[in-house]
Order: structure tokens, then C-alpha cells, then sequence
């Protein structure tokens, strides 16, 4: 493999994506994404100097609405699936403040 | 006659024409349910109730003249990653085990208009991720065909329950190849429509710049009039286009007559499958027998798209599926110390391996110091393939092909080995990169007796000639 | 020590834009209102659900650049900047990195050493984020969405300041120029608008500059003020210690008068910032440029100018009438209905400064209408109050808004103008201070001032300023036969 994970880089995207892992699953993720990276690096086959990142397939533009209100109170449906909610919020640990 | 085995279209006649009543036709559906799901396991929710008072709803509005669409009464089943009000969508998920949407998609909305009748939820890969419907939390799907085989994915249930008539038609999505893949292991025919064809608004994103919304029916005729229903212009989505042609089914015409039609040499190298290679050769033969112009050319970078795809979709989906942290609707851990154990607790005991792997992935190729190199030069890549395609529309009206190189492979063979499963997705991955319409339409059997599929695939915006050769093909089919 | 370091200080400002919905869906803007009962499956970040933008949005920020002296980016998009926080539904912003909408102005400040122009670097546009409310009873958290995906503006200026006096003029500037466009109301303590100061310090004479901090948490100019003062007393005691200041984000606890580091080892700080495939393109073109620019009200450069020219007032009166758009309406609106510019800057440059300075408040404040003003000059000019008794009647104005015609009759506020009466008057002011009269008649030539005050208290102020003055001297001219 090219590309070595290392431990501190699989902590690092754990942070990130918010995942805690195993560490039976860090050893599996360290391994399918350098197996991953070796794969996706044929990409650097290609020269695309000169080619313009593609977003969006089709060039529309300017996809606006009206500032009008159109939403009304929906507060009891938006709370409906909360795990934890107090008050008309969602409950959630203390934030550090 | 057997309710089951009428196509949607023909069932919708014979409802039009009170010879059949939409309760009726749940009722069987429902029956057919019951006796096949033990082995096929299409469904996450199966909803009974809901679909007998529909359909004596829906039955009431054809009397009074409110239905009169090809497709009033019909039941349809529809992919658990379309929001439906007050049906539980988990997107095959453990994170939305209990996830009840308050509004309905687009797409599902625009079928109720026209009068369907939802009788459940399918299974599907977790958040669409996979090609096999063995990711899913709820269980694995099973091929109607041959129930040791999978049934494709990730709109695998989808597929599966056309194919076992266990529903007359079914919506699916397809990030990847997801309609078309399931659809050509499960004998089924499926349409990927353009992207910004159908509305998104209500589909549970995955890879947002790829995800499209489409049909899965029995005949290329059900699949045209069900896209002609779904499709619609929809000021909530940004990326819906605007189109005047959405009359699918006038393209339904047995004739190819001029049409010209190329095949990417590129298609029939190593990895594809001799009997599915024949097959295609087959269908082509057919097609220039009816009159269409057939001819190979080079399609080239079609060994660049499967990367290039997981770079993109992995990115967008390690974004959109951080909203699942266990604050407002889904799966939140028991015990958690803290904030940010919630998080990780919730997310981590709510995904599977393959979703965590590919929102792992994403988030590394968007990190600081990678994005150039990895996102970016992805982006560039995606822009060399719409080239490629456009360059090969200029000179043919429909690209034909296989939909994947094998026909459906044995249940637990493929995720031993994630990166040969992300293989199987090569012929229908660049299509979605390049925003184009493709379709899948079976085409006979293996030996083994599992169902091929030949692809179509359609210049931006030009379904009904996709539709057309489509068509000509099954009515040959029948005709043999 | 101080003396030696110069300091180094660039601002984000935030700007809650005064649109009706919030900048992806059509849920309502307004403030307060119970928590979640302005939400809406897209400011919560419901699954499946899609964002699509505002038009007014994108016209204020363009105003407020093109006010800015900003170039116009005619091709701008919007990324997803991603972080976990509750207050945050989808657990990414959508916000503009790569390309913002404005970049590359200017605004100029008034600084003791002459005018200097601050730069604009950017000004991008985003969602702001829901409220966490801490419950105290329980030891959790209570997120309420209805502040989530209201439209801001951030408005990111070089490093380009040195001391807090010139970030005051710089926010204040920058508020006031917000406020005429009407893209904000800019109100420090509803939030509507927020300033993080980036701030470093560096050896007089240096060149390059040193390491910088991000304070957040800044809810007054005062706090800004204070939290300048002690980053860069914390940042110079560091460098003095021989450590070094890192690059961190700070929040200011504005009643320790102290910041602390923000984030934990559970924030990496590495955005992932890459374009929302959600949303297309905003491509501005020439046309839409010319038609913002064409529509921007006259502001204070232009109105300074004008109030010289067209009504006569002094440069400085001009400027302090034009200082918030409210006052500067007052003004237009009264001096139209009383053909009087220069009484109705007297008044506000004098007896309603003079009230808000009383009252802790600000132009914005005053709530009196402009023809309720016109009327009191009226009545003044008609000869029908005095001036004493037309301050008392503006402080009426000032504090309810009253119709000073009604109030005057009301209480019997008129000048008296009988002969009669005040000569009445007069005689028992007269006959009841010999001495007063005595001092008169004796060349003490000021004694008639006490002796005309007295006339005017005894009719309770409202006695013709003018006719007292001649009685009280004909009376004592008599007097003095």
C-alpha cells in the first residue's frame, strides 16, 4: 500500500466525522482507506492542468425566492421526533460555555 | 387472469374500467406480501392499514371523476430514503430506527396526486451506500430470481419487490447506479432520469450533486408514465430544472429506424462477464436489425469515474449525514458523558461499517491540506467525463451497454472486498457524474438462470430517445 | 512597557440583514417569539429537506459593498463550512469562502491625526445560528431554532486599525452607513449585530505582524472597548515572558474583564469548507449592479453637503444631524412641514441632545413624529409661547409624543399679552420689594432684571417677555417721579 494511515491520522478524521472507534475498527478503517487513497490516486494519471473544478453539471444560476413569509408556526411537528426536549426546545447536554 | 402478473399501466386500465378495484388490488398485493416476505425481505415498513384506507380512497375518487390517471389505485412501494408523512423512514438505518417524517417528499407527493396507493417502505442499502441492500440494519434483501443471490443495490428492495410482485412498480433512487443495477440483477427495468429532473426535496441526500430519484417498474412503458408523474419543476429544490418535455410516454414507439446508436468499446474490456457480454452484443444486433445505425467508438476515462465518484459522493455524504447526531429526530446513545460523547456515542452505535467508512473517507479527502488534491482534482476529472460523453453525443443519440459486468453475485461475497463491489458500479458511475439519464432493461438470462441487463444511456435532457430505443428492444423481446 | 508595541487589530463584523424570512427558507425573521415557533423543516436541518435563497439577501449585501467601496464578485457561491455545535441544525454552515460576493473596500474613519480609510477584505454572506439557552436546573442545554438561518452579512476589514478609538469609529461608521442603507437595524444587545476582533501586537517600527487572536462574545461597544485594552495587555505580558502568543479564538467574559481559549480537543477547527451542492451559482451581472446603485438612498457625505447648500447649516450641525438616519429624518421631515430648517436644528442640536444625553439614549431613540416639532416652532414664531415655556412644552414632545397646539390650550400655556393683567402684576411685584425698587431709582441699573423676573414667575412664565420688560420700567419710571 502507498498510502500508510497512521493512528493519528484515523484519530484526527474520528474527530472530525464524530466516530468513535474500536480498536479493532480503527485497524479496519486504517486499512480500507489507505487501500482507498492507493485507488483513488490513479486520479493523478490524468493532467488536468487548465480544467475548471465541476460543481454543478448544468450552468444555471440565480435560483431565488421571494421575501415573502410563507411558514407558519410548526413548532409541535419540528419537535415531533426529538429524542429529549423541554419547554419547546431540544434537549440537549450542557454546552461549554 | 392474475392481478400480479398485469403490468402497472394495465392495472391501472382495468381500475379505470371497474374491472378490478384499487382495494382489490392492494388486497393482493398485500396477500403476495405476506407469502414472499419471509424469503425476500423487500420491506423495512410494510404499512396494511394505511394502504386499505387509501385505496378505498383512491377507489372513491376514481368513481367521482377526482383520479383519472393511467396510474390511479395502483400500489406502488417506495424507497425507505423518500420522506413520507407519518410513515416511519429509517433510510435503512439504525440512526432513524424510529425517524417519522411531517412532510412528504416531492416525488412521493406528486404520485399520490395521481393517485397511487404506498403500501411500504423498501429495504436499501444504509443511506444508499452499497451495491448489494446487505448493508441495511434491518436485514438483507434477497433476489426473487435465486433468494442465495443479492438482489443488487442499493435500491435493491425497491427491485426485489417489483420483481417478486410483491408491488406493480416501485421508486428508487440512484447516486451511482442504484436503480439500474438492482433493476438488471432482479430482471427489472429502471430509469435515472437527468439530474434536476425529479425533485429532491424529501430525499434523504447522500450525494447531493449525484442523487436522482426514479422509476422501477416491469415494463418500459410503467417506468415512462411513472416518470412522466414524479417529474416536475420544484421551486424548494435549487438544482430542479425547468423542462417542457416531460411527456415521457410519447416516446414509447417501437421503431429506431436512423437511430444512431454507439458502443463504447471501452464497456466490453476485462472484468466484464462473457454471457453478459453476449447479451449486449445481442441487443445490439437487434437494434441495428430494426434500422438503428450501430457502431463502436472510444469512449475513454471510463477507469478514472469509480474513483473520482467515491471522492465526490464520500464528501458530500460525510456532510450531509452529519445532521444525524442524535439532537433532533433518531438514534441517541444511552450513556453519554457530555456533549461531544453524545455525538460520537450516537453516531457510532447509529451507523454501519460501510457508511462509517465512507464518511470517514470524505472527511479526509476535505481536510485541510487534501481538498486540492483530492476534491478538486476529483471536480476536474468529473468535467473530462462530461466532455467525453459530450463528445460522443455529438456523433450517436443513445450509448449502449452493459448496466454491470456480472449478474447478480452470492449474498456475503461482495463485502469481503469493498473496493471490487465499488467496481461493479463502473458502467453506470460516469452517468451520474456527468448529470446524463440511463436506464436498464433486462435482457434474458445467465445460465445459472439470473437475470442480464443491457443499459441506455441519453444525451442531458433526452430521455425519450433513451425511452425509444428502450422500448423497441422489450417489444422485441416479447416478440421472440 | 505598553509604549513600545504598536497594536495590530482587524474586525469580523456580523450583520443580522433586515429581510422578512431567513436567507433558505420562508420562515419568519422576527425577534422573540417562543422557541422552534419560527422554524420550519430547513432551518432545523430535517432530512431531505433543501435550502433556497433569498433575492433580498443577496441585494442588501450587494448595497451594502457597493456603500463600502467594495468590488462586486459577478460570480460568487456558497460553501458548507462544517462543525458539530447543537446550535448549528445541519452540522454545517452555509456560508462563502471561496467566492464571496463583496471584496476589496474601503470606509473612512475621522481619527485625531486627520480622516483614514479602513479596508474591507470581504464581505460574504451566511446563515446565523440557533440560540442555546442553559437550564440551570437540570444542567443541560435548550436549543431553540428560531434565529437559525436568519440572513447575515459578515463584513471582514484588514488589519488595518491600531487602537480601540478607531474600532469605535470604524463600528460606528460602519453601523450608521447599515442603518441608511436599511439592509439592519445594527442592535448591539438584540444581536443584530456582532463584532469579533482579531487582534496582535508587535514591536513599534516592525513590519511583520505578530500572532493574532480571535475574540468573540463582544455585546457592547464598551465591552470591544475593554476587551482590546486586555488582549493586548495579556498578548504584551506573554511576549514580555518570553512565551509566545498562539493562535487561538478567545471568548471575552466581559465581567472577569478576562478571556479564555475557546474550543476543546473535540474541535480539529478544519472546516472542510467545500461548495453546497444544494444551491446554484448567484451570477450578478452589470445591469443588476447599476439598478443596487441607482436605488441607494443619500447618505451622509451627500446629505452633509446638501444641508450646507440648501438650508444654511454649519458643517459641524450637519454632521452631528446626520449622524443616525432617524435624526437626519427628523430633521428633513419637521423643517419641510415648518419652512424653519434652522429652528428645528436648534432644537435638535440643543434641547434634544441635551434629553438623550440625559436619558442614556441614542438618536435611534427618539420617537417623537417631525410634525409634532414643526408645530411647537410654530407656536413659537406665532408669538403664542414664550421660549421658557416652549422648552417645557419639547420635553412634553420629547417624552409622549404630545401635539403641542393641544397641550398649550390644555394647560393654559398662551402668552399673556393683556395690558391689564400684567401691569397688575407688575405693581405687586413692585410694591413688594421696596428695596429692589430703591437699588433702581439708585443706579443700580441690573435690580430691574430680579423686579421683571419676579413680573414673569407670578404669571407663571407666560407673560410676553417683551411687554413685562416695558411695563416693570414705565411703573418704576413713575415710581421714580
Amino acid at each position: 500500500m502507498a498510502n500508510v494511515i497512521r493512528d493519528d491520522i484515523i484519530e484526527y478524521v474520528g474527530i472530525l466525522a464524530k466516530l468513535e472507534l474500536s480498536q479493532e475498527e480503527k485497524e479496519t478503517a486504517k486499512e480500507d482507506m489507505g487501500r482507498m487513497l492507493d485507488y483513488i490516486d490513479k486520479l493523478n494519471e490524468l493532467d488536468t492542468d487548465g480544467v475548471e473544478p465541476m460543481s454543478h453539471v448544468f450552468s444555471m444560476n440565480n435560483v431565488f425566492r421571494d421575501d415573502v413569509v410563507s411558514n407558519g408556526d410548526d413548532r409541535e411537528n419540528i419537535l415531533k421526533n426529538a429524542p429529549k426536549q423541554k419547554d419547546g426546545a431540544f434537549k440537549v447536554p450542557r454546552t461549554v460555555d | 387472469m392474475r392481478i400480479l402478473e398485469l403490468s402497472a399501466l394495465e392495472l391501472g386500465k382495468r381500475i379505470r374500467e371497474r374491472e378490478i378495484s384499487a382495494v382489490e388490488a392492494t388486497e393482493a398485493v398485500l396477500e403476495r406480501i405476506r407469502e414472499k416476505e419471509p424469503s425476500i425481505h423487500a420491506y423495512v415498513t410494510v404499512d396494511e392499514e394505511g394502504a386499505l384506507k387509501r385505496a378505498g380512497e383512491v377507489q372513491r375518487g376514481i368513481e367521482d371523476g377526482r383520479f383519472t390517471g393511467p396510474l390511479a389505485g395502483v400500489p406502488v412501494a417506495v424507497k425507505d430514503n423518500l420522506c413520507t408523512k407519518g410513515l416511519r423512514t429509517t433510510c435503512s438505518s439504525r440512526i432513524l430506527y424510529n425517524f417519522v417524517p411531517t412532510y412528504t417528499a416531492q416525488a412521493v407527493e406528486n404520485l399520490e396526486r395521481a393517485g397511487a396507493v404506498i403500501v411500504g417502505k423498501t429495504n436499501m442499502d444504509e443511506f444508499a451506500m452499497g451495491s448489494t441492500t446487505e448493508t441495511s440494519a434491518y436485514g438483507v434483501t434477497r433476489n426473487p430470481w435465486n433468494t442465495d443471490h443479492v438482489p443488487g443495490g442499493s435500491s435493491g428492495g425497491s427491485c426485489a419487490a417489483v420483481a417478486a410482485e410483491e408491488c406493480f412498480y416501485a421508486l428508487g433512487s440512484d447516486t451511482g447506479g442504484s436503480i439500474r443495477q438492482p433493476g438488471s440483477f432482479c430482471g427489472v427495468t429502471g430509469i435515472k432520469p437527468t439530474y434536476g429532473t425529479v425533485s429532491r426535496y424529501g430525499l434523504i441526500a447522500y450525494g447531493s450533486s449525484l442523487d436522482q430519484i426514479g422509476p422501477v417498474g416491469k415494463t418500459v412503458s410503467d417506468c415512462a408514465a411513472v416518470l412522466e408523474a414524479i417529474a416536475s419543476y420544484d421551486k424548494k429544490d435549487s438544482t430542479s430544472i425547468p423542462r417542457k418535455d416531460l411527456d415521457f410516454t410519447a416516446a414509447l414507439e417501437n421503431d429506431v429506424k436512423g437511430m444512431r446508436i454507439g458502443l463504447p468499446r471501452d464497456y466490453f474490456g476485462e472484468g466484464l462477464d462473457y454471457e453478459v457480454r453476449e447479451a449486449v452484443l445481442e441487443a445490439a444486433d437487434v437494434l441495428r436489425k430494426k434500422g438503428a445505425l450501430v457502431e463502436e467508438f472510444d469512449l475513454s476515462l471510463v477507469e478514472y469515474a469509480v474513483p473520482a465518484y467515491y471522492v465526490i459522493a464520500s464528501a458530500e455524504a460525510s456532510s450531509n449525514l452529519s445532521r444525524f447526531d442524535g439532537v433532533k429526530y433518531g438514534l441517541r446513545a444511552k450513556d453519554y458523558e457530555g456533549l461531544h460523547e453524545m455525538y460520537k456515542k450516537s453516531r457510532s452505535e447509529g451507523f454501519g461499517p460501510e457508511v462509517k467508512r465512507r464518511i470517514m473517507l470524505g472527511a479526509f479527502v476535505l481536510s485541510s491540506g487534501y481538498y486540492d488534491a483530492y476534491y478538486l482534482k476529483a471536480l476536474r476529472i468529473k468535467a473530462l467525463i462530461k466532455q467525453a460523453f459530450d463528445r460522443a453525443f455529438a456523433q450517436y443519440d443513445v450509448i449502449l451497454g452493459p448496466t454491470a459486468p456480472t449478474t447478480a453475485p452470492r449474498l456475503g461475497e461482495s463485502l469481503k472486498d469493498p473496493l471490487k463491489m465499488y467496481l461493479g458500479d463502473i458502467y453506470t458511475i460516469s452517468v451520474n457524474l456527468a448529470g446524463l439519464p440511463g436506464m436498464t432493461v433486462p435482457w434474458g438470462k445467465d445460465k445459472k438462470g439470473l437475470p442480464i441487463g443491457v443499459q441506455l444511456i441519453g444525451d442531458c435532457f433526452e430521455e425519450k430517445k433513451m425511452i425509444r430505443a428502450g422500448y423497441t428492444l422489450e417489444q422485441a423481446k416479447e416478440g421472440r | 512597557m505598553g509604549r513600545q508595541y504598536e497594536t495590530v487589530i482587524g474586525l469580523e463584523v456580523h450583520v443580522e440583514l433586515a429581510t422578512k424570512t431567513k436567507i433558505f427558507c420562508g420562515c419568519s425573521t422576527e425577534f422573540g417569539g417562543a422557541p422552534n415557533t419560527h422554524t420550519c423543516p430547513v432551518c432545523t436541518g430535517m432530512p431531505g429537506s433543501l435550502p433556497v435563497l433569498n433575492r433580498q439577501v443577496v441585494e442588501y449585501a450587494m448595497a451594502v459593498g457597493l456603500a463600502a467601496n467594495c468590488q462586486i464578485n459577478q460570480y460568487c457561491k456558497f460553501d458548507r463550512k462544517n462543525y458539530f455545535y447543537p446550535d448549528n441544525p445541519q452540522n454545517y454552515q452555509i456560508s462563502q469562502l471561496y467566492l464571496p460576493i463583496c471584496h476589496d473596500g474601503w470606509i473612512e474613519i475621522d481619527t485625531p491625526s486627520g480622516p483614514k480609510k479602513i479596508g474591507i477584505h470581504e464581505i460574504h454572506m451566511e446563515e446565523d445560528a440557533g440560540k442555546l439557552i442553559h437550564d440551570e436546573w437540570e444542567d443541560c442545554s435548550l436549543v431553540d431554532y428560531n434565529r437559525s438561518g436568519v440572513p447575515l452579512i459578515e463584513i471582514v476589514s484588514e488589519p488595518d486599525m491600531r487602537n480601540a478609538d478607531e474600532v469605535m469609529a470604524y463600528l460606528e461608521k460602519l453601523r450608521m452607513m447599515i442603518q441608511y442603507l436599511g439592509a439592519s437595524d445594527c442592535k448591539l444587545q438584540e444581536g443584530s449585530m456582532r463584532a469579533d476582533v482579531n487582534l496582535s501586537v508587535r514591536k513599534a517600527g516592525a513590519l511583520e505582524l505578530g500572532t493574532r487572536t480571535e475574540m468573540k462574545n463582544l455585546n457592547s461597544f464598551k465591552a470591544i472597548a475593554r476587551a482590546i485594552e486586555g488582549e493586548r495587555k495579556r498578548q504584551i505580558e506573554r511576549i514580555e515572558d518570553g512565551k509566545k502568543v498562539i493562535q487561538e479564538t478567545r471568548r471575552w467574559d466581559d465581567n472577569k474583564e478576562n478571556s479564555y481559549p475557546m474550543r476543546s480537543k473535540e474541535d480539529a477547527q478544519d472546516y472542510r469548507y467545500f461548495p453546497d451542492p444544494d444551491l446554484m451559482p448567484v451570477v450578478i451581472s452589470r445591469e443588476w449592479i447599476e439598478e443596487i446603485r441607482s436605488r441607494q438612498p443619500e447618505m451622509q457625505p451627500e446629505k452633509i453637503r446638501r444641508y450646507q447648500e440648501e438650508f444654511k447649516i454649519p458643517e459641524y450641525d450637519a454632521r452631528i444631524l446626520t449622524s443616525s438616519k432617524h435624526m437626519a429624518w427628523l430633521f428633513e421631515e419637521a423643517a419641510a412641514a415648518c419652512g424653519k430648517p434652522k429652528e428645528v436644528s436648534n432644537w435638535l442640536m440643543v434641547e434634544a441632545m441635551r434629553l438623550l444625553k440625559e436619558h442614556d439614549q441614542a438618536p435611534e431613540d427618539l420617537c417623537f413624529s417631525p410634525v409634532n416639532l414643526a408645530g411647537l416652532i410654530n407656536l413659537v414664531d406665532r408669538g403664542m409661547i414664550n421660549r421658557t415655556v416652549a422648552k417645557t412644552v419639547f420635553e412634553e414632545i420629547f417624552a409622549h409624543d404630545t401635539d403641542p397646539e393641544i397641550y398649550v390650550e390644555e394647560k393654559g400655556l398662551k402668552i399673556v399679552n393683556d395690558q391689564g393683567a400684567l401691569e397688575k402684576a407688575a405693581e405687586e411685584v413692585i410694591r413688594a420689594n421696596p428695596q429692589s425698587v430703591k437699588d433702581y431709582l439708585g443706579g443700580k441699573e441690573k435690580a430691574i432684571g430680579f423686579l421683571v423676573g419676579q413680573t414673569m414667575r407670578a404669571m407663571k412664565g407666560k407673560g410676553d417677555p417683551g411687554m413685562v420688560n416695558k411695563i416693570v420700567k414705565e411703573l418704576l419710571t413713575k415710581q421714580e417721579r
